[in-house]
């Protein structure tokens, strides 16, 4: 076959094709075996709180109270398998969950220059702003994944471990298992929601080295940063800006009413972080020079 | 994208110039004219301005100044357009270790907006066979020898039917048989129609296969044009093979040649203007043995070497 003998010809192209690139980026992320190891820690950490708390309560007592565990869902384990997804959730948030996050957005460009596969997806040619897009696309994707792989897992667990029922809110009201259920799906849809500034924050970083390892550390470390700054009380004036300052205003799904406030004020500052880090991502990544 | 006007070149390029940042003047005022057909060599030391120059055309970098055509389109601004039409291997080939080598191809093409996923599997399949990488397909692309990385590149380059390939040393690291497999590809593809533009510092292969050539030193275009006239400007060697080699040099001296190297029974010279059979009975009058008398045509070197006037060296 010769493969000029349609040179010059123009091509049809459907405008669905373009999607092709996601699905490609997708596949490619999730075949990594690092992607792979992430993710098994993140479902590993629920199977460890269960045992852990199951251990713990053999002997008849209730377990310690609180304690890092998140909003006083760990004490009711025992009683409801269904709060160990909130517990592993309010558990993995703070770091799990963003250094996930930060490993795969940090590699996201910077992984591709190092290993020189940018320049050829840029000759494909993918065009800057659709693969910085993809990229995006697919990091945000992985945080909906491994959000609902640690939830998943702690479901799983709790339901193996413990009993399951009714629950009762933080505001002392009885709901029902289903109801519950649906809570703890709003939950994980929160929680992912909350990592949409680190992966924002991750892919800007990612854009300005060439090094995979560096845009990862580099994630890791303000993500670290970040969490010890928003414990400093003289900040306080700041802090409202850090993105994790609402992390865990997902628990106020569990009130019964829901208390909006602060969820929507994490939204909104994840929003924020996406457009200023996506803007400036965007900003470097289309007139840098590729010469790796 | 429209077809190129009669004689319109397939790129060129006016005043083309980069520094990096850091300094580095990596091409300077490079005026490059690619004719549509062409196998076009683009020759130079290590470090001359290829690799930057491709860059440039294929909108990996920004110049510095001065304009670039590729297809007749303005670049970068046109990447869009221009590059779906365009094969590239730039700087040798990079892969994902973790993918198979069908895989990587698959990555490749999916990239691509303007490439049908319908016809995806059938094109990977013929781009591996016309590298010979069938059976190599289902393996790790970080299990691939050197020359079978370098294959896979070329594979990448060719998923689709191009008007122009662009290959940045295609045949580092491939065994010899390989390097005569890629040239005959290289023949192949341009006796399609594809204009090939080709880098290398290895002369002879780029005066088996090129029809054009172009010459960097430090940045800068010493010259360019048909391989024939290139070559044709440099002047062949006189050649005399003789057990009398101290005997031969006096007489071709007094014949007129210039430059006599002694070399063992070698003695070459520049050829005198006047008729070579007189120089030959010249030395036969004066008793020297003669078993070899002849004129080597000046390799594509010859004239490399009398245009840079310092050889194949790295310049700092
Ligand atoms: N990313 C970069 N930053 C700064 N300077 C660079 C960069 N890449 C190349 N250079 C410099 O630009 C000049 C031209 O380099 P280039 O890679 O274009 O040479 P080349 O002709 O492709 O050489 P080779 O035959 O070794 O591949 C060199 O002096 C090199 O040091
Ligand atoms: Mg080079």
């Amino acid at each position: 076959m010769s493969l000029a003998e349609n040179a010059g010809a123009v091509r049809p192209v459907s405008p669905l094709w373009t999607f092709g690139l996601l699905r490609s980026e997708l596949t490619t992320t999730f075949r990594r075996w690092r992607t792979l190891a992430l993710l098994a820690v993140l479902a590993g950490v629920p199977v460890l709180v269960g045992i852990a708390v199951k251990m713990e309560t053999s002997d008849g007592s209730s377990p310690g109270g609180g304690g890092g565990g998140g909003p006083a869902f760990i004490s009711q384990i025992t009683n409801n398998g269904l709060f160990l997804v909130f517990t592993a959730l309010a558990a993995t948030l703070p770091f799990f969950l963003p250094m996930a996050i930060g490993v795969v957005a940090g590699d996201a460009i910077a992984g591709e220059s190092n290993a020189g596969t940018l320049r050829y997806l840029l000759v494909a040619p993918a065009g800057r702003s659709r693969l910085l897009l993809t990229k995006y696309a697919t990091v945000v994707i992985f945080c909906l994944a491994a959000t609902l792989v640690v939830a998943v897992s702690a479901l799983t667990v709790g339901a193996l471990l413990f009993p399951l029922g009714d629950l009762t809110t933080i505001s002392g009201t009885q709901i029902s298992f289903a109801e519950g259920l649906g809570r703890a799906l709003l939950i994980a849809l929160a929680v992912a929601a909350s990592l949409i500034g680190v992966a924002a924050l991750g892919l800007f970083v990612s854009t300005l080295t060439g090094s995979g390892i560096a845009a990862m550390a580099t994630t890791v470390g303000l993500l670290i940063t970040v969490q010890i700054l928003d414990q400093i009380p003289q900040l306080h004036a700041l802090q409202p800006y850090f993105f994790s300052h609402y992390w865990l205003s997902f628990a106020d799904l569990m009130r019964e009413p829901v208390y909006w406030d602060d969820l929507a004020k994490n939204l909104g500052l994840q929003a924020l972080y996406a457009a200023v880090f996506g803007s400036a991502a965007w900003a470097r990544f289309t007139t840098k020079d590729i010469t790796a | 994208m429209g077809e190129l006007s009669a004689g319109e070149p397939v790129i060129a390029t006016r005043a083309l110039t980069k520094r990096y940042r850091g300094g580095q003047l990596a091409v300077d005022g490079l005026d490059l004219t690619v004719p549509a057909g062409s196998v076009f060599g683009f020759l130079g030391p290590n470090g001359s301005g290829k690799t930057t120059t491709i860059r440039m055309l294929m909108g990996l970098i920004e110049s510095t100044s001065g304009t670039a055509t590729v297809l007749g389109q303005p670049m970068p601004r046109a990447t869009r357009a221009v590059l779906p039409h365009v094969g590239a291997l730039i700087e040798g080939p990079a892969l994902y270790g973790f993918l198979s080598g069908r895989d990587n191809l698959i990555r490749y093409d999916s990239a691509d907006p303007a490439a049908d996923p319908r016809t995806r599997k059938a094109r990977v399949a013929a781009a591996l066979d016309r590298v010979g990488l069938t059976a190599a397909a289902g393996k790790k692309a970080k299990a691939y020898s050197l020359g079978m990385k370098q294959r896979l590149g070329l594979a990448a380059a060719l998923l689709q039917p191009r008007r122009l390939l662009v290959l940045d040393e295609p045949t580092n690291g491939l065994d010899p048989q390989g390097m005569r497999e890629i040239r005959t590809l290289i023949r192949e593809l341009a006796s399609d129609g594809t204009t090939v533009f080709l880098s290398s510092h290895l002369l002879d292969e780029i005066e088996q296969v090129c029809t054009h050539a172009a010459v960097m030193t430090q940045g800068r275009l010493i010259t360019q044009g048909a391989v024939a006239e290139l070559s044709a400007g440099a002047r062949g060697r006189l050649v005399v093979t003789t057990p009398d080699p101290s005997e031969a040099a006096r007489v071709l001296k007094e014949q007129g040649v210039g430059d006599v190297v002694v070399t063992d029974d070698r003695v070459t010279g520049e050829p005198p203007d006047r008729d070579l059979a007189d120089v030959n009975a010249a030395l036969v009058t004066a008793g020297v043995r003669v078993r070899g008398f002849t004129v080597e045509r000046a390799s594509l070197e010859d004239a490399f070497v009398a245009l840079t006037g310092e050889g194949f060296d790295v310049a700092g």
